[in-house]
């Protein structure tokens, strides 16, 4: 269009001038001055550089995830995307992991002009979780049943075993702390016997065993007030067998934790 | 010289076992009776509605005459085929006549010194009986007859039952025996299940159990009122071991007055039923102290830094108790004054001795002793506490105890695990007339009331 409209007015131009000559003799007329001479078509220009599509997809990422950059470009002679990331072809794709909102520009030189286009990626962190729920608390008897053991006894003695003693010392730890966390609890020092003896006796002894035990414990720092004793002599065997293991496993005394 | 050392050493050991024997002989003969009377009991003979119930008759009289231990029982299988039924129906002076002579029965082979015999019909409603006792070592039928009577009683079992307790107890009373006939043994049983130990209560044949407490806890060591008005025991129900009280008139609890203390156990009555021995753990030693039926007046008798439990007042002197103590040691049977002087040691502290029991007449206990078998195996023994001698009256059959004295000071009721779980049984005191009483769960500690 453009070189049709200068092809035209130089024609235009030369046939005037030939026209003026043939007429007779005129008075000499100041030549028009010359029209300016249009800014000279860059023969070399192309046409300029359109940016088609510049995405970012997803454009919200969570810190380390990645977003991929698609863009299209036409006419372009050169096409770079800032942030380190330089020159690409056309068309094409990127994958980028921002640690941070980040936005790309995209420069698209072209002959006949350039064109610019940006796409963001905002980058989130995940919310802290709720905080972990607290640890079930454990309940009595199961804190009874880890930190506190039975103590046994020889054949119809109330006395404390040298055995017992050390098991007496480690169950005051666990006992403290549980009757620390469970301030109204007390606990209950359960006298068993074997069989053997009779039942009445037996009710007796089991009572003494408690006793000895809650002496004992009472003299190495728990409070006296928060044991209580209960005898069942025979009447509740852990075992029942008629052999010494059952026997011995019989002779005890046994911690219950009571809310 | 030596062979006759050893001779004598021999001899001498033999007078010694024939000493010892002699001596068990003599207790067992002054609780449980002289020689032996033979009886003969042929079936009373019933028709109609009374027919059907006939055999519970027969079968309740002979049980108490042959548990009584006062008879050797003529074997049935000797007995005469045509026994009387009626007075109208025995011949005098004749050598034989197939059981209708007192001869036939005084003679071999039934060699019985006693015949009775009798009938049973329906009449108006109510069973009854016609029973007779006669001595046929007297030939003159007057004076052979001992007595005859007639029994009513309800047109059912039950009352076929009551009749031949009438009638046995009546035989008995002719040679002077107490009958058991309406006494009650309560004991101890875990038939409920879930653990649960209550107080039961039966005849004393075994019949009628029936449940006293439900407190669905461990409720034991039961004791009766000399008077059977007022039952003691201990029981877990409100958590430790305590005393409590019932009516058996009123089925009440009665409230006891526990001290304050992690045991108060086994309770037993004074003779005049008006205050309650107990032990308690006040001091930190279960100890034996007295107190009224309310549990006021209590007062400690007993001052040991030992166990000591089962404490019975002497029903006869009402001044001395027996208890289990481990003073000694393993527990062993002592006697104290109420006072808390003369305390004497009974058992002679081989093995371990518990569950004593005082004789109606305060001279003679019972007791649970393993003298002899290892630790656990408990045996029945009677002890002359004068003397000290004592007879044993089980002999291992698992184990025996908690012994105690049926009114007629005859028997005893005992429990014994030789049938697989701990049941309770009645004997004669001379160790005979073992009766099963009791076969649902596990039943222990009987006492027998009134």
């Amino acid at each position: 269009m453009k070189q049709r409209h200068i092809a035209l007015t130089l024609l235009a131009t030369s046939l005037l001038v030939f026209a003026v000559g043939c007429k007779k003799k005129t008075p000499i007329v100041q030549p028009p001055p010359p029209t300016p001479t249009a800014p000279a078509p860059k023969a070399e220009k192309g046409p300029a550089a359109v940016i088609n599509s510049f995405t970012a997809e997803p454009s919200t990422i969570l810190r380390g995830e990645s977003s991929t950059l698609k863009w299209s470009v036409a006419n372009a002679t050169e096409v770079t995307i800032d942030n380190g990331i330089g020159r690409v072809p056309a068309t094409g794709s990127r994958q980028v992991s921002p640690t941070g909102n980040t936005t790309y520009r995209m420069m698209a030189k072209g002959d006949g002009g350039d064109a610019i286009s940006a796409a963001s990626v905002a980058v989130t962190t995940a919310p802290p979780p709720p905080p972990p729920p607290p640890a079930p608390k454990a309940t009595i008897s199961e804190r009874m049943a880890r930190d506190v053991q039975d103590v046994f006894f020889d054949y119809d003695k109330m006395e404390v075993r040298e055995d017992a003693r050390a098991t007496l010392q480690r169950n005051a730890d666990g006992i403290k702390s549980i009757l620390n966390d469970f301030p109204s609890a007390v606990i209950s020092l359960e006298g068993h016997c074997d069989e053997r003896g009779s039942a009445e006796y037996n009710l007796g002894l089991g009572d003494r065993r408690a006793t000895s035990v809650r002496e004992f414990l009472s003299q190495i720092g728990i409070p006296a007030e928060r044991l209580k004793t209960i005898s069942y002599g025979k009447e509740k065997p852990f075992c029942s067998e008629s052999t010494e293991d059952c026997y011995s496993k019989n002779r005890r005394v046994h911690f219950v934790g009571v809310q | 010289m030596k062979n006759r050392y050893l001779v004598g050493l021999i001899a001498f050991g033999a007078l010694a076992v024939a000493a010892y024997s002699q001596s068990q002989d003599a207790i067992v003969l002054k609780l449980t009776g002289g020689e032996k009377k033979k009886i003969a009991l042929p079936d009373f003979r019933a028709t109609g509605a009374a027919g059907a119930l006939v055999e519970a008759f027969n079968k309740t009289v002979f049980e108490d005459i042959q548990q009584s231990g006062l008879f050797d029982m003529a074997a049935k299988s000797f007995y005469p085929l045509n026994p009387p039924q009626q007075e109208a129906d025995l011949r005098a002076g004749q050598a034989t006549c197939a059981g209708r002579c007192l001869s036939d029965w005084a003679g071999t082979p039934v060699s019985a010194g006693y015949l009775g015999f009798g009938y049973a019909a329906e009449q108006g409603g109510q069973f009854v009986a016609f029973g007779h006792l006669y001595n046929t070592a007297v030939a003159d039928l007057a004076g052979a007859k001992v007595f005859r009577k007639l029994y009513n009683a309800p047109l059912s079992e039950e009352g076929a039952r009551k009749a031949g307790h009438e009638y046995a107890a009546d035989i008995l009373a002719q040679f002077g025996a107490a009958s058991l006939v309406g006494s009650k043994i309560y004991f101890v049983s875990d038939r409920t299940g879930r653990g649960n130990k209550e107080i039961w209560v039966m005849d004393f044949d075994g019949s009628n159990q029936s449940r006293v407490t439900s407190f669905n806890s461990i409720t034991t060591m039961p004791a009766i009122s000399p008077d059977g008005r007022r039952l003691a025991f201990t029981t877990y129900a409100k958590g430790q071991p305590q005393i409590m009280l019932y009516s058996t008139e009123t089925s009440r609890f009665i409230n006891f007055l526990n001290p304050q203390a992690s045991m108060n156990a086994t309770p037993s009555f004074t003779p005049d039923g008006q205050s309650i021995l107990f032990s308690s753990t006040i001091s930190g030693f279960s100890q034996i102290y007295i107190a009224n039926q309310s549990g006021g007046g209590m007062k400690r008798l007993s001052n040991s830094r030992s166990i000591e439990m089962e404490a019975k007042v002497n029903p006869k002197t009402g001044t001395e108790m027996i208890f289990v103590s481990g003073r000694g040691g393993l527990q062993q049977i002592y006697r104290m004054s109420l006072d808390g002087a003369d305390v004497v040691r009974l058992t002679n502290g081989e093995g371990e001795a518990s569950n004593p029991a005082w004789h109606p007449d305060g001279q003679h206990i019972a007791f649970a002793w393993t003298r002899g078998y290892s630790p656990g195996n408990w045996n029945v023994f009677l002890m002359d506490v004068a003397s000290r001698e004592t007879v044993q009256l089980t002999h291992g059959e698992g184990k025996n105890e908690n012994p105690t004295w049926a009114p007629d000071g005859r028997h005893l009721v005992f429990s014994s695990n030789r049938s697989g779980r701990s049941q309770i049984y009645s004997m004669l005191a001379n160790g005979t007339e073992v009766k099963q009483l009791t076969t649902q769960g596990g039943n222990w500690m009987p006492v027998w009331s009134k």
